[in-house]
């Protein structure tokens, strides 16, 4: 069992804890995933690792509520545990020799894209952070990547918060006007993250993203977080979940991520039944 | 004195009705009555040569354990099995008797073999109902050893150094225990309540069972050593990386390796309404393969409302699968076409809409005798699907390998590992699917039962 030490509330649907898992907390880098288990019989959701304190053994993930699994998750209070917390899972990001680099967010994918920029801005890298929200109130983080980025662009589709417009136009921008980026790090949804890959293709810069298909063990045991990569079958637990924007086929991610749509309203109800069971 | 104008046949095993069970995941056969266990037991004519336990990957006592039943004694029996197995009521279901122990019983010359497993699962659900006997715990050692895995190699290797008085700790990466015994055979072939019962009689004897713990990603074997202080490690991580075909549509939506269908319904239970894990019930679904996975995939997949077809390059014969498994999964109303090789599956919007497959006939034998299946050159077969569950096959995992100097692999990825079960690397030793590729239960649990021992001589012999 796992405590509840910490949680936040980041937005109205995006919450942050901070997990007791000493001997994740002793490994864990940015990049990397935990699989979670809220209770028993809950499902397996994989979830991005925010932070980590080696120290007071602790793990923080930042989860968006979507679902029945998160709204399960969710039922859970600081003090509470966690019946399973596995990990950590994946690959870690790699940063070695970057000197400048893009760190591109979407929505709840910023939480993913925090660590990394925080990494890399500690390892002396120059940190562009570009993230885009739908409006003002689901902005995130945004302290904590000011405090890791040399340049902060802030993005919102309605223009209630930031500049108006897609994380893609200040990156066509930058990269127009000059700016030499080793590398750009997408991570965020699926469509996104596609259109950031066919904004870069153009100017040939390398660019790295983060996907996130449905898994299950997250150990190479299942297959169903195959991807195709470069023309070939990749499991994303443990071949990625990083990989070469470039290669990735996003139209067939797209359509996987869609497999149990009809399945998740179900799940969603059953769910809503069990809570409310628990309240009663 | 053997009655020789017994019965030639075995005494039927109780079972659901085809038609009833192929629509529930409730265990498909009921086991014997003592009546009928007694009976069965009388078969047996106590052969001096002993061919049963010959082929027994474990050497049980056979003649003498049945010998007990014919007595009344079931305890006896329990105890004579239980000198040479520690999951009886696992392997007495799952074993492929037909081609271990049942494969030279005398019996079988004229007429059906002795029903060696049928039995052996009686005396163990016997002595589990009815023993309230605990286990006794020995005096510590004061050496400690790791486990990896809870598969059947992990939990006999545990099982043998806890009753030496080691402190065993077993990591398993997964939330429950069991492998495959949990994760890939199902509910209606081996209750999860057995594997249970197995991982509960552990750990009353002191051996610890840390869930969600992958070794080589939260802790590596190196540290096993140097920060945990174990003096030996066991590996029994089993073979679970799927095989693919590389065919053209494996992406398509529908489509499942064996492992993840199963995994959604075994350790998910997704096949319960209640269930958040989502699981396709498919309308048509098409198997490939022909081994107990494959039975286990089609006849899960039955269950779950679909009309199945079992997909298969070779012919009835050379079905790897155990024999009443392929019995019952025609009884449930499975279809087997045989002799067809998928080469290509046919999606719509996506999703997966046909299977085609290259037809094959039986060529000449080759070395191995066995008539190998060759193309029939430009026919082909297309089978209505909307579901396709890919079967051909799983491999060792490389994750333990890549994190951990100095340990050797085959060419197919299995550890390297001598009949003791001593890796390349020193105190650590291996047994089971993760040295041999899939194999079977039986086989995994003999080699973790060798490997403890080893391990107790390697410990033993350092501390001298
Ligand atoms: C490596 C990885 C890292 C991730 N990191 C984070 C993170 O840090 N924060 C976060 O909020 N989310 C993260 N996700 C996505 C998260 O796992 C899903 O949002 C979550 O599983 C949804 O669960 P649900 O039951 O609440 O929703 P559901 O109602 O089941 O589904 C809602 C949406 O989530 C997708 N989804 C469902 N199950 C999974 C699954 N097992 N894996 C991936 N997607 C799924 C569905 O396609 C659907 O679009 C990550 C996914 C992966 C693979
Ligand atoms: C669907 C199916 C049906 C089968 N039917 C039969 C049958 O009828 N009869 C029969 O005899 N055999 C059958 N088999 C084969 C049999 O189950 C296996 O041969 C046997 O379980 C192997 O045992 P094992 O202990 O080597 O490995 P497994 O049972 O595979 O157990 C390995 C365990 O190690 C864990 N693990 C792996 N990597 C790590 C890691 N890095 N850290 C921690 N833990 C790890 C896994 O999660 C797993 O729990 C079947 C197999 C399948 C898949
Ligand atoms: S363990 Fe398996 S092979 Fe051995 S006697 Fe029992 S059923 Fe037969
Ligand atoms: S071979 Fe058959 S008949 Fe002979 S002892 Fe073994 S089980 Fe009994
Ligand atoms: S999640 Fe099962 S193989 Fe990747």
């Amino acid at each position: 069992m796992f405590k509840i030490v910490k949680k936040q509330t980041l937005n109205p649907t995006v919450v942050l804890i901070e997990v007791e898992a000493p001997l994740i907390a002793r490994k864990a880098e940015p990049g990397q995933f935990v699989i979670v288990r809220a209770k028993e019989d809950s499902e397996r959701i994989p979830f991005t690792i925010e932070g980590y304190d080696r120290e007071k053994g602790t793990v923080s993930i930042v989860y968006q509520i979507v679902g029945a699994g998160t709204e399960i998750l969710n039922s859970l209070n600081e003090g509470d545990e966690i019946h399973d917390f596995a990990g950590p899972l994946g690959n870690a990001t790699k940063t070695e020799g970057l000197k400048n680099v893009a760190v591109v967010g979407g929505g709840v994918g910023c939480a993913i894209a925090y660590p990394v920029a925080k990494k890399l801005h500690e390892e002396g890298c120059r940190v562009t952070s570009i993230v885009g929200f739908r409006t003002k109130d689901l902005v995130i983080l945004e302290d904590e990547f000011r405090a890791c980025s040399d340049n902060y662009i802030l993005m919102s589709d309605d223009g209630s918060v930031g500049q108006k417009g897609v994380v893609t136009a200040p990156l066509e921008e930058l990269i127009k006007n000059g700016e030499q980026f080793d590398e750009v790090i997408a991570i965020g949804p699926l469509i996104m993250m596609k259109f950031v890959v066919l904004t870069t293709k153009k100017y040939n810069v390398k660019t790295v993203v983060s996907m996130n298909p449905i898994m299950i063990d997250g150990t190479g045991m299942c297959g169903g977080c195959r991807l195709t990569v470069g023309g070939k079958t990749k499991f994303a637990c443990v071949d990625g979940p990083e990989f070469d924007g470039f290669e990735v086929d996003f139209d067939e991610a797209m359509h996987r991520g869609t497999m149990y749509k009809p399945f998740e309203a179900h799940a969603r109800d059953e769910a809503c039944n069990l809570l409310h069971k628990g309240e009663q | 004195m053997p009655d020789f104008n017994m019965r030639p046949d075995k005494n039927p095993m109780p079972a659901q009705d085809p038609n009833v069970r192929n629509k529930n995941f409730k265990e498909v056969t009921l086991g014997y009555t003592v009546e009928q266990a007694m009976d069965e037991a009388k078969r047996c004519l106590n052969c001096k040569t002993r061919p049963c336990q010959a082929h027994c990957p474990v050497q049980i006592n056979i003649p003498e354990f049945i010998a007990e039943i014919v007595n009344g004694d079931f305890e006896a029996a329990y105890k004579i099995i239980t000198e040479s197995s520690s999951l009886p009521a696992v392997c007495g279901r799952v074993c492929p008797q037909e081609s271990q122990c049942e494969m030279k019983c005398t019996r079988g010359v004229k007429g059906e073999s002795v029903a060696i497993g049928r039995l052996e699962r009686f005396v163990a659900d016997y002595h589990n109902q009815h023993s309230t006997e605990k286990p006794v715990v020995p005096a510590p050692n004061g050496h400690k050893v790791a486990v990896i895995g809870s598969g059947p190699s992990g939990l006999a290797c545990a099982s043998d150094l806890a009753k030496k008085g080691y402190k065993v700790n077993i990591y398993e990466a997964l939330h429950t225990e069991g492998g495959v015994l949990a994760y890939g055979i199902p509910e209606f072939r081996l209750p999860k309540a057995i594997v249970k019962k197995e991982v509960e009689g552990l750990k009353d004897m002191g051996v610890e069972i840390d869930t969600d713990v992958i070794i080589g990603k939260t802790i590596t074997i190196d540290e096993l050593f140097d920060e945990f202080g174990f003096e030996s490690v066991f590996i029994g991580s089993g073979a679970g990386l799927p095989r693919f075909m590389n065919i053209p549509g494996e992406s398509l939506n529908g489509v499942y390796s064996a492992n993840e269908f199963l995994t959604r319904i075994n350790l998910m239970k997704a096949y319960l309404d209640e269930s958040t894990t989502p699981i396709m019930h498919p309308k048509k679904a098409v198997i490939v393969g022909g081994g107990n996975v494959a039975m286990d995939a089609a006849r899960s997949a039955k269950r779950l409302g679909a009309d199945v077809t079992i997909v298969y390059r070779r012919s009835m014969e050379e079905l790897p699968a155990r024999k009443e498994e392929v019995e019952h999964a025609m009884e449930e109303g499975i279809k087997f076409e045989l002799l067809n090789n998928p080469v290509e599956i046919v999606g719509e919007d996506g999703w997966v809409k046909a299977v085609k497959c290259q037809a094959m006939e039986l060529g000449e034998p080759d070395a191995s005798g066995r008539r190998s299946p060759v193309e029939i050159e430009g026919k082909f077969n297309e089978f209505e699907a909307d579901c396709f569950i890919v079967s051909i096959g799983t491999s060792p995992n490389p994750l333990i390998k890549n994190t951990t100097a100095g340990l050797e692999v085959t060419k197919r990825g299995g550890l390297v590992a001598d009949e003791n079960g001593a890796t390349t690397r020193e105190g650590v030793f291996a047994g089971g699917d993760a040295v041999t590729g899939a194999a079977t239960v039986i086989k995994a649990m003999g080699a973790g039962k060798v490997a403890a021992k080893a391990i107790d001589e390697y410990i033993q012999n350092k501390a001298n």
